[in-house]
């Protein structure tokens, strides 16, 4: 063994903090459960299958994320968990209700920030209120609380063009938090921005997080960014898209980038690293060689 | 030991040749230089203009043909015998009556070189521009040219209402539901390539002689392409827009109203003022089938009295009317969609003036809670 490599603990080892928080979170409740979904793409080639019978729980208040190669349906799969896509086999419960279309009960971040360009921040972040009926002194006050929490009351009424990609995403997370919904569903949320904003919007987020309660699943292609952020990691498999492995991250609440260089992280971050870049031999000396960081 | 300095003096070649300074007007996709940007669209309607002018006022430039002062000896036969005062003649013919006449050692044709009577001097047609609106028209029953206008600006106007009023919310219906579209895009499809003005004959026939054949004319002519462009406009609405809706909770009505309508109106808008422009096109057939009206009548009573400078007033009125309707409806759409533009001088202002409305309609609320 070359001695300049650096002896890790494995990744299933657990400190008894981290056993006594992974224990906590599932005597929860479920919030979400998706059983054997699956969903396939006919087309004149063929029919192609994103997702193969996909099973896991969410429980309540927890932070998870799926991670996977490119192409293995994360995104197909956060899409019909919000319901803007159907399954061709299987179910998706959230609090024992099926869902059968898009709802406020699951709130959505997109990649692309998706805001409304005609709106001001204010009434962007109302907009999921307003539609419910709420009154707009009502909603406005709400829209103003939700902003003070992501750090943006003073841009309340700019449009969202005049905001930089960091501030628009997080005017976006207080647009689906203030509808208080049971699920935040985030697709690739800082996949557009560049690293150091990325960096501090995800510390943001567990801010936010900690403060606020609301389950989050989390679709990313960043091995740090799942372990910084997660308490457990789906790992997609591609072609076609399967639960691989849920790992369980040994990795101590409260995060801190610091945490980057400790061995639990490492050794979570070499095991993602061989189930994604090497699925075939993942089991020998192929997890040790250095895989290029997804960016 | 001849070791120079040679570090203390580069060569020549090294020395890096300062920027020239001078403003660069021919960078891709740059935008022009300050004050430029002004000076060209100065330049823009100058530089035509001055063309024309130059055409006309300099006798060395094309002028083409000759404007007969004196015929000369006009009891000489010849086969140019005709020529006659005032007439304007090509040059050589002109040139050949002279030789003829010169040979026979008769007095000589005199003329000027002048262009043709459907190009008159810029000075003409600015003249005609100021006394086309003073000069009464020649039988009682004709209009001024005001009245003119204002007719030509009415068929216009109720043509292009009626063509937006139905237009817009139908291809707004067709671009959003895929029935609509289904049922309505095929057969506009078939008809908008069926020229409008061949409906002049049936809308006369259906509605008599007086505008409301002209206001069908402009209708058809816009109608058929605003659904479809109305249609495709609202079509191009972000979809990941509608997702995000979609997950706030918003109903299939809701996403129409808050979403699909607001996120394609500035681009609805545009899609508006290029059709206008269609209308004025279709203005010209429209006042010319049954009663001829309006400001294509004066051009065409103008143009058969070779009243050229009349023409190229009325034209150049058609012209401002449509740059400065345009203009005008620019500058409302910025204050219409400041989110657009960027926060304006002008879209502030509308703000700091509903605000005062606003205000204004809470104060009740305020009292209440007070009480």
């Amino acid at each position: 063994m070359p001695n300049d490599q650096l002896e890790l603990p494995s990744y299933l080892h657990h400190t008894d903090e981290v056993k006594r928080r992974l224990s906590e979170i599932r005597e929860r409740p479920t919030v979400m459960s998706l059983s054997g979904i699956t969903r396939r793409f006919e087309s004149a080639e063929g029919s192609v299958t994103a997702l193969d019978t996909i099973d896991f729980e969410v429980r309540s208040r927890e932070f998870i994320s799926v991670i996977g190669p490119s192409g293995c349906g994360k995104s197909t799969l956060i899409r019909l968990v919000a319901g803007l896509d159907t399954p061709t086999a299987g179910e998706i419960w959230i609090d024992n209700q099926p869902v059968t279309g898009p709802g406020a009960d699951r709130g959505m971040v997109f990649q692309g920030y998706t805001l409304f360009p005609w709106l001001s921040v204010k009434r962007n972040v109302m907009f999921g209120l307003r539609m419910k009926g709420i009154s707009r002194s009502a909603a406005e006050k709400k829209a103003l609380e939700w902003l003070d929490l992501v750090g943006l009351a003073d841009f309340a009424d700019h449009y969202p063009a005049q905001l930089s990609g960091g501030m628009k995403q997080r005017v976006a997370i207080a647009r689906a938090l203030a509808n208080e919904p049971r699920i935040l569903l985030m697709d690739e949320p800082f996949g557009a921005l560049d690293a150091q904003t990325r960096c501090s919007m995800q510390s943001h987020l567990l801010k936010i997080w900690e403060a606020v309660d609301v389950t989050i699943l989390f679709i990313t292609h960043d091995l740090e960014e799942a372990i910084y952020l997660s308490d457990r990691i789906v790992v997609l498999g591609a072609h076609p898209g399967r639960v691989m492995e849920i790992i369980e991250v040994p990795v101590a609440r409260a995060r801190h980038p610091d945490q980057f260089l400790s061995g639990h992280f490492l050794a979570t971050k070499k095991r993602l690293e061989s189930l994604i870049y090497d699925p075939e031999t993942h089991s020998k000396r192929g997890s040790e060689r250095m895989s290029p960081v997804a960016a | 030991m001849s070791a120079t300095p040679s570090t203390a003096t580069p060569p020549k070649s090294a020395i890096v040749r300062k920027r020239s300074r001078a403003p660069r007007f021919f960078v891709v996709r740059a935008p022009l230089p300050k004050g430029a940007s002004s000076w060209a669209l100065a330049l823009a309607f100058a530089m035509p203009l001055l063309v024309w002018a130059a055409l006309s006022y300099l006798p060395f430039l094309w002028h083409p043909l000759v404007l007969i002062g004196d015929p000369g000896d006009t009891k000489h036969p010849g086969q140019y015998a005709y020529l006659a005062t005032g007439q304007r003649v090509e040059r050589e013919v002109f040139e050949r009556r002279n030789a003829e006449l010169a040979a026979a050692g008769k007095r000589l044709a005199q003329g000027e070189r002048v262009n043709p009577v459907f190009l008159p001097p810029p000075h003409a047609v600015a003249r005609a521009f100021y006394t086309g609106f003073t000069t009464p028209p020649l039988r009682p029953g004709e209009y001024w040219l005001h009245e003119s206008l204002l007719q030509s600006c009415q068929v216009i106007f109720w043509g292009f209402f009626w063509s937006a009023l139905i237009g817009i919310p139908l291809g707004i219906s067709c671009g959003t539901f895929a029935l609509c579209s289904r049922l309505v895009e095929p057969f506009i499809d078939f008809v908008r390539y069926m020229p409008a003005p061949v409906f002049g004959a049936l809308a006369v026939a259906v509605l008599g002689l007086g505008d409301e054949p002209k206001i069908t004319i402009i209708f058809i002519g816009t109608f058929f392409q605003m659904v479809l462009v109305v249609a495709n406009t609202t079509r191009s609405v972000d979809p990941a827009l509608l997702h995000a809706a979609q997950t706030l909770g918003a109903s299939n009505r809701q996403l129409l109203m808050h979403v699909v309508i607001p996120a394609a109106l500035p681009a609805l808008y545009r899609d508006v003022r290029i059709l206008i422009g269609w209308a004025w096109t279709y203005l010209v057939v429209a006042e010319l089938i049954g009663e001829k009206s309006g400001l294509s009548s004066f051009l065409y009573q103008q143009q058969r009295y070779m009243n050229f400078d009349n023409v190229y007033a009325g034209i150049a009125i058609i012209g401002i009317i449509g740059l400065c309707t345009d203009q005008f409806l620019a500058m409302v759409g910025r204050l219409l969609f400041p989110w657009e533009s960027g926060n304006n001088r002008l879209s502030r202002a509308l703000k700091s003036f509903t605000r005062l409305f606003a205000s204004q309609k809470r104060m009740p609320a305020s009292v209440t809670t007070v009480l």
